[in-house]
């Protein structure tokens, strides 16, 4: 047995401070796993383009702005490179930010019924429906390699900072996820706020238009917005260019506290939602 | 460290109703509700509340469960046992007092919880296993124990929404049953499935009790209760008011909530009797005519009906249905056409001759019909009085039958020796 034998385990009143048991989490990696895994199966398994459509979503999404805003709103002209290319690689990673929110934040409420009948770390629930959609990214990102190669685009040595960009992504999307999700167990009409959030947040990153846009003076206030280092910082690694280091170093900052205070709510409110689910 | 695996010390917990709605839902009524708090609090105080308030669904239950027990949790609904199990099963946290758990603990408050229809067999019983708390390698080890347990060796990689719903349930309750805890916590997930599997559950049950692990079963079955626990504790309103042996509690409890008025006699008047014709009164009596609710198998019983005036026509029946401790009808008797007998519109007091009773231990109930056969009903009384039978021992042996586990009758036998 992997538990030692006759481990006393105390269940009271939550403290008015609660912390991440994270030991505990470290005994419950394999539900994790497995949550993580059942929702990759159940995504691909009735599905006639199983992966594929992991591919289609930034792939359309791109198209439709490189159309619009590239060839009708003259932006091609404002970035390096074909605007396409430019729209993909900030698409990618906002593609995995944006599905991940929208299923962490829906992720307690679908797993109510589990949350009301057996006991696990609240957590690893939006975690795991962050995590599976990195399963997306993965895929959508050999995409863009192909791509890269048809628009003769080499790589540079940058590409070696992009995984810190993607860890930045995935604990803004943490932070974001976490935070609605423990919101709408208990607001369910928050629900609708995360759509909007997100359909503005995309306007206030530089995914379709390049940092290079907005202002010098105004880089500090933008770069509050986590998103806007990390798409900036992810597409600069891949495609080559700079990023003014103040705005990574301020997304950096507004990506961590973010999530720590997502963290720390969720924590708190936690053990309320079996009453409320 | 104690010899206890589960200690409850003071244990409360508090719902608050009413004016905070528990789970207020949408942002809007919270903000609401926040604006208007101070105001509340301040009428609270006054003494002034609007009666809106807090309710314990568990108030100063202490309880010390020794290794090796297998206790029992009965009590009426609202009596606080979900409320007792969702705390012990950490799902959600008491207001005040504590629990300590010596050991590893599993609750099964429901079967298959988590199982995932478009995935199969085999899959679903990771992904179960997993939410139970086995580890990958524990699970992978017990696979074919599993599968085999479940009976479904041939259809493990099919995806569970084509299962019918008894597969569905044996392969929920195998994972279930190869969780090795040292404390299994366990609502009544006894009363699904077949009968077969029902029974494979209470022997499983009852090998946990024989490996020394220490169990804790809420249960409205009340036999069950007695043949498988140690000790049984009775809640009520919140409160712990009984502990002691199983058979005592539960008969306690029994006379408590399920005798209601005059149905402890084995008699009873309509409670909110029509006001057309229909039947207003019943006795079940003994072979020696007095009034009773225990009977044993093989005793004879009359039924005794009152009406409640002339019947609408002549040549008219009086109908009974027996039901069992599950309030399926087992059985069916009526004045005609079965014995071709008939009333006329005069008669106001029916009796049936009943037995020698056939029936296992367990409790029992009838249902009766008054009308024309085949044309009109003038009345059903349904679930009109109750009865026990308390000993089933046909033929003397000294073993008793219970309809938990082997149906509810009797049939005459003889076993012999063949060639």
């Amino acid at each position: 047995m992997a538990y030692p034998l006759r481990r006393t385990l105390r269940l009271e009143a939550p403290r008015s401070w609660q912390t991440l048991n994270l030991a505990e989490l470290w005994e419950y990696r394999e539900l994790l796993f497995f949550f993580v895994w059942r929702d990759v199966k159940v995504r691909y398994k009735q599905t006639v383009l199983g992966a594929l459509w992991a591919v289609i979503q930034p792939l359309t999404t791109t198209f439709a702005f490189a159309i619009l805003f590239g060839r009708f709103g003259g932006m091609s002209k404002q970035v390096d490179g074909p605007y396409a290319l430019h729209v993909f690689v900030g698409m990618l990673p906002w593609t995995f930010f944006a599905n991940a929110v929208m299923a962490a934040s829906n992720s307690l409420v679908g797993s109510g019924h589990l949350i009301s009948k057996v006991y696990f770390p609240r957590i690893i629930v939006p975690v795991a429906a962050i995590a599976s959609g990195l399963v997306d990214f993965a895929i959508s990102f050999l995409v863009l390699l192909v791509m890269m190669a048809s628009y003769r685009v080499a790589p540079s040595a940058s590409l070696l900072a992009m995984p810190l960009f993607l860890l930045g992504t995935i604990l803004t999307a943490a932070g974001a996820g976490l935070l609605f999700a423990a919101l709408i167990v208990t607001y369910r009409d928050v629900r609708y706020v995360v759509t909007f959030v997100m359909q503005l947040w995309l306007f206030a990153t530089p995914v379709l238009y390049p940092i290079t846009m907005i202002p010098p003076k105004w880089h500090l206030l933008y770069a509050i917005n986590p998103m806007a280092g990390m798409i900036a910082g992810f597409r600069a690694s891949v495609l080559g260019g700079s990023v003014p280091p103040n705005v990574i170093l301020v997304s950096s900052i507004s990506a961590a506290l973010l999530f720590a205070a997502a963290v720390r709510y969720f924590v708190q409110v936690e053990r309320r939602f079996a009453d409320v689910i | 460290m104690s010899s206890d695996a589960i200690d409850v010390h003071a244990l409360g917990k508090r719902y608050t109703i009413g004016a905070t709605p528990i789970g207020a839902s949408t942002l809007g009524e919270s903000l609401t509700n926040w604006v208007a708090r101070p105001w509340r609090r301040f009428q609270h105080l006054a003494g002034r509340g609007d009666g809106a308030a807090d309710f314990w669904a568990l108030k100063d239950i202490t309880l010390a469960v020794g290794i090796g027990e297998v206790i029992g949790i009965v009590g009426p609904n609202g009596a606080g046992k979900s409320t007792l199990l969702k705390i012990l099963s950490r799902i959600t946290s008491p207001t005040e007092g504590y629990v300590d758990l010596h050991g590893r603990v599993s609750s099964l408050l429901e079967v298959g919880t988590g199982f995932h229809p478009d995935l199969t067999g085999r899959e679903n019983i990771f992904l179960n296993g997993a939410i139970l708390g086995m580890f990958r390698a524990e699970i992978v080890r017990k696979l074919d124990a599993i599968v085999a347990f479940a009976e479904l060796e041939q259809f493990i990689d099919t995806p569970v929404k084509h299962y019918s719903s008894g597969m569905y349930v044996r392969l929920a309750f195998s994972v279930a049953a190869h969780l090795e805890p040292e404390i299994l916590i366990v609502d009544e997930v006894l009363s699904v499935g077949d009968l077969h599997f029902r029974n494979k559950c209470l022997g499983r049950m009852q090998d946990l009790r024989s490996e020394g692990r220490t169990v804790l079963l809420v249960s409205h079955d009340l036999t069950s209760v007695r043949q498988l626990c140690t000790r049984a504790v009775m809640l009520q309103r919140g409160h712990l008011v009984d502990d002691g042996d199983p058979a005592e509690v539960t008969r306690r409890y029994e006379r408590m909530y399920q005798d209601a008025g005059d149905e402890q006699t084995g008699a009873a008047d309509r409670p909110h009797p029509p006001a057309d014709y229909h039947l207003r009164r019943v006795e079940l009596r003994n072979a020696a005519g007095a009034i009773a609710r225990d009977f044993d198998a093989g005793e004879v019983m009359e039924i005794h009906l009152w009406s409640s005036g002339r019947a609408p026509e002549n040549s008219y029946t009086v109908e009974f249905k027996l039901l069992n401790g599950d309030d399926q009808v087992i059985s069916f008797g009526a004045a005609n056409p079965v014995r071709a007998t008939y009333y006329l519109a005069d008669q106001q007091h029916f009796v049936c001759r009943l037995g020698p009773l056939p029936l296992t231990e367990g409790s029992y109930a009838f249902s009766f019909t008054v009308g024309v056969w085949n044309k009109a009903r003038w009345d059903f009384w349904q679930k009109a009085v109750r009865f026990t039978i308390s000993r089933c021992d046909l033929f003397g042996t000294g073993h008793g039958i219970s309809n938990v586990h082997d149906g509810d009758f009797v049939i005459p036998q003889e076993w012999l020796a063949g060639n």
